[in-house]
């Protein structure tokens, strides 16, 4: 196995990732696409892992996987409360900071 | 001989798992169902699951497994069915701009993959390398990293704490 199969995968992910956060107007959906960039970023610190015979990124993938959790659970009660407040959770009505 | 073979189904399995994700990211950020999206998803977090046992992280997959698609994924739904008045296609999911995304992808990939090549080239994975056992895993945690470990769980009681005030009525 390359080393670099394992990070070009997650270079891939991470891209579609990012396609995802700037096309999708949904907040669900952007949500979801930053899941997408942070299990690259798990793909990536794991595959280092390997190649350098420690253990220290798996500790890492396993605090990104709490941190994601929380994210999305912060990140979901915020959806719930802009869909109570607008009736939608289009990300682009949400312009009264434009100034 | 037998650690060719191994190598070969290793490289086999990278190559069937990691289309397999590509091709599930993809619809993610293409569908026009949010509750397939979140589907397709699941698909990515198993591939993704199924890459770490392929990176010899046992653990990390077996959390992953039950964090993500089992507790993340529920959120998800969740949210989707609580802000969604019908479940099914919808045309309006995607800004008006949403081509912009596509040459920002590609160059960001195009600037990560040389830079990737030029790095790492051919070096390969330690063919030898052992799977990290728990119990290696949570000396590490309970030991040099016990003091993010306490940061974390702060995290974890403040998102608690910032959802449930949030989301409830009042």
């Amino acid at each position: 196995m390359l080393v670099n199969q394992f990070l070009i995968l997650a270079a891939v992910l991470f891209c579609i990732g990012v396609y995802g956060v700037i096309a999708r107007k949904n907040a669900v959906l952007v949500l979801m696409s930053i899941e997408l960039i942070l299990n690259s970023v798990n793909i990536n610190l794991l595959a280092f892992s390997m190649r350098n015979g420690s253990l220290d990124g798996h500790i890492f993938a396993l605090y990104i996987i709490a941190i994601a959790a929380a994210e999305v659970g912060v990140g979901l009660a915020m959806v719930l409360l802009m869909y109570r407040n607008r009736r939608s959770i289009d990300l682009d009505e949400l312009s009264e900071m434009k100034g | 001989m037998f650690a060719s073979d191994v190598l070969v189904a290793q490289n086999i399995g990278f190559a069937i798992l990691a289309t397999i994700m590509v091709i599930g990211a993809l619809r993610v950020v293409t569908t026009s169902n949010v509750v397939h999206a979140a589907l397709w998803l699941v698909v990515v977090l198993a591939g993704a699951a199924a890459q770490y046992v392929l990176l010899a992280a046992e653990f990390v997959a077996i959390t992953q497994v039950l964090v993500y698609i089992g507790a993340v994924m529920v959120l998800f739904l969740f949210g989707t069915m609580l802000t969604r008045a019908r479940i099914g296609a919808e045309s309006d999911l995607n800004n008006k701009n949403w081509f912009l995304g596509i040459p920002v992808a590609v160059a960001l990939f195009v600037a990560m993959a040389i830079a990737l090549d030029s790095g790492f080239g051919s070096q390969k994975m330690p063919a030898d390398s052992a799977v990290a056992t728990t119990q290696e895993i949570s000396d590490q945690i309970f030991g040099p990293y016990l003091l993010p470990f306490w940061a974390l769980s702060f995290v974890l009681l403040a998102a608690v704490v910032g959802a449930i005030v949030l989301a409830r009525r009042d």
